[in-house]
């Protein structure tokens, strides 16, 4: 255990990413309230929640996007809002993120798109930085589209892409944004597949902030669940399966009404339609 | 009555505070500008030792408007021809139709008219494309991969601007005079040597030919900023990228006739 500051409570060595209270709001409106998790190094962790429950907005602090409202987030030990705008591109060099469509460089082919992380923060060779685009992307099984524009590519295929783009430079800590949207099935079991295959390969540490549970359930170490803001339950996923706290049974098994109701809130139906002598609205 | 009263106050109140929140957002943006202006200048040394970047750019905004930038500079020029004949012919001076090509493309036409169509062709493109990278995400992703934006993507797009505008000015300058040429000398037959000796003698290179190259340097970082920052500031949607691409094209254009005035009446002046 290492202490950080007086205000937070010391962390296990293991941990690579750890969240203290964290609270964020757009103006008046409150994302996040309070959050506090860790991520130990070399896991595949998930985020999951309905859409608009801060997954994205906490991905985001963690990558120093957003500044939390409250408390902080660490990387390696580091408070990243903190960091100055140089700190902040230090430490980003040892994480990358994988967008929800990859964000290709719609201008650069495969190849470039791989190659752009080695070309801006290394000096290698010419020879060297063929060698490692082309070992990424055979990771992916992606060496034969090299020459490709993403125009070119398939959803699934520009996820491929944009996966060896993610960990060319071998990073410390890996963020997947919704990385299972849109995707045919099989796309969806090779991107999953993918993840962890290369985070135990690489030793990295993977964050994924998602809504698929069957896929996320085969391939993560830890879940977390957001709700409004706030983590509503957690576990592995032998315990989340098992699990009868109301929010994680209606997430996991789809059931339409529950915590999360089915209802837009709104009047009792019967004043909206002027019966049992309620006044019209 | 004080009800009818009070609905007049409030009629008169609607379109102030409308007109109250227009002005605002407006002096807001014109900060906003200001202050991305600061960060892109700031954020040049990657353009500068990384010049291939900038000359990429300098080959899809300035190369590639070429074609627009000659065309219409022959053309006005003939027009200028025709016009500049008509009127001088009353007075007998068609000899003099060099000069009044010449010195109207220099001095007015050819920056003003180029910058508005490096707006309408280069700029648009340069908006729309920073619009559509931040949409999908790409200007995120560059950031996440600790590669700046405005390094990387936007002030290559700046500098290249600045460096195509003046080429291009004197482009369309010199079409044009080739314009007045084919119309007054090959079409019409005015004397070949008055036109020429006549434009030499009144085309005075540090008052016309420098002043006008000042004029495009000024219209070109006035229209790239215009474009990157219209581009970057604009809501990653269809719609808000589709405005901010209109919104180029009709700022720049403002932006390059209110400036000229400007500009002419302090080079007048100095030159008094």
């Amino acid at each position: 255990m290492r202490p950080l500051s007086p205000q937070f409570p010391p962390v296990p060595e293991d941990t690579l990413v750890d969240i203290q209270s964290v609270t964020f709001s757009y103006g008046r409106r409150a994302i996040l309230k309070g959050i506090s998790m860790r991520v130990p190094r070399g896991k595949v962790v998930a985020i999951m929640g309905a859409s608009g429950s801060g997954k994205t907005t906490l991905l985001r602090i963690i990558g120093g996007q957003l500044k939390p409202t409250k408390g902080a987030a660490r990387v390696a030990g580091h408070a990243v809002h903190e960091l100055d705008s140089e700190g902040l591109y230090r430490m980003r060099r040892k994480m990358s993120m994988l967008f929800q469509f990859g964000a290709l460089f719609t201008d650069l082919s495969v190849f470039e798109n791989v190659a752009f992380p080695l070309r801006e923060h290394t000096r290698l060779p010419e020879p060297m930085i063929r060698d490692l685009v082309l070992m990424k992307l055979e990771a992916v099984g992606m060496r034969g589209a090299h020459r490709l524009k993403p125009a070119e590519l398939s959803g699934g295929m520009a996820r491929r892409v944009a996966l060896a783009r993610a960990v060319v430079l071998d990073p410390l800590l890996v963020m997947y944004d919704e990385p299972f949207a849109g995707l045919d099935p099989i796309a969806l079991a090779v991107i999953g597949q993918l993840i962890r295959k290369l985070n135990d390969a690489l030793g990295s540490t993977s964050i994924i902030v998602t809504h698929d549970v069957l896929e996320s359930l085969q391939i993560v170490d830890y879940l977390y669940f957001i709700s409004d803001g706030v983590i509503v339950g957690e576990g592995t996923p032998e315990e989340i399966k098992r699990s009868e706290l109301p929010y994680v049974r209606q997430f996991v098994h789809g059931e339409i009404d529950g915590p999360v109701p089915f209802h837009y809130p709104a009047k009792p139906y019967a004043v909206d339609a002027g019966l049992a002598g309620a006044p019209r609205a | 009555m004080r009800a009818s009263r009070g609905r007049l106050v409030l009629d008169v109140r609607k379109p102030l505070a409308r007109l109250g929140a227009n002005v605002v957002n407006g002096i807001w943006r014109l900060g906003s500008m200001a202050r991305f202006f600061g960060l892109v200048l700031a954020s040049s040394g990657t353009s500068f030792s990384r010049f291939r970047l900038v000359m990429r750019e300098v080959y899809f905004s300035g190369v590639l408007s070429l074609i627009i930038i000659i065309v219409s500079g022959l053309f006005i020029g003939m027009v200028l021809g025709l016009q500049g004949y008509q009127t001088l012919q009353r007075y007998g001076a068609t000899e003099s139709i060099g000069v009044l090509v010449a010195l109207a493309l220099v001095r007015e036409l050819g920056p003003v008219v180029s910058a508005i169509l490096f707006a309408a062709r280069a700029g648009s493109a340069i908006t729309a494309e920073i619009g559509l990278m931040k949409t999908t995400e790409q200007l995120s992703a560059m950031d996440m991969m600790a590669v700046s934006p405005m390094a990387r993507v936007i002030a290559p797009r700046f500098w290249a601007g600045i460096i195509s505008m003046p080429i291009l000015s004197l482009l369309f300058s010199a079409m044009g005079v080739f314009g007045g040429y084919l119309v007054g000398v090959v079409i019409i037959g005015v004397d070949n040597g008055a036109f020429w000796s006549q434009m030499q003698a009144a085309v005075d290179f540090r008052y016309d030919v420098l002043n006008g190259l000042v004029k495009a340097f000024v219209f070109g970082i006035a229209v790239t900023v215009v474009a990157t920052f219209e581009g970057y500031s604009a809501p990653p949607t269809a719609e808000g990228v589709s405005g901010a691409t209109t919104r180029t094209v009709v700022t720049s254009a403002l932006m390059i006739l209110l400036l000229d005035f400007v500009l002419t009446a302090f080079m007048l002046r100095a030159d008094h």
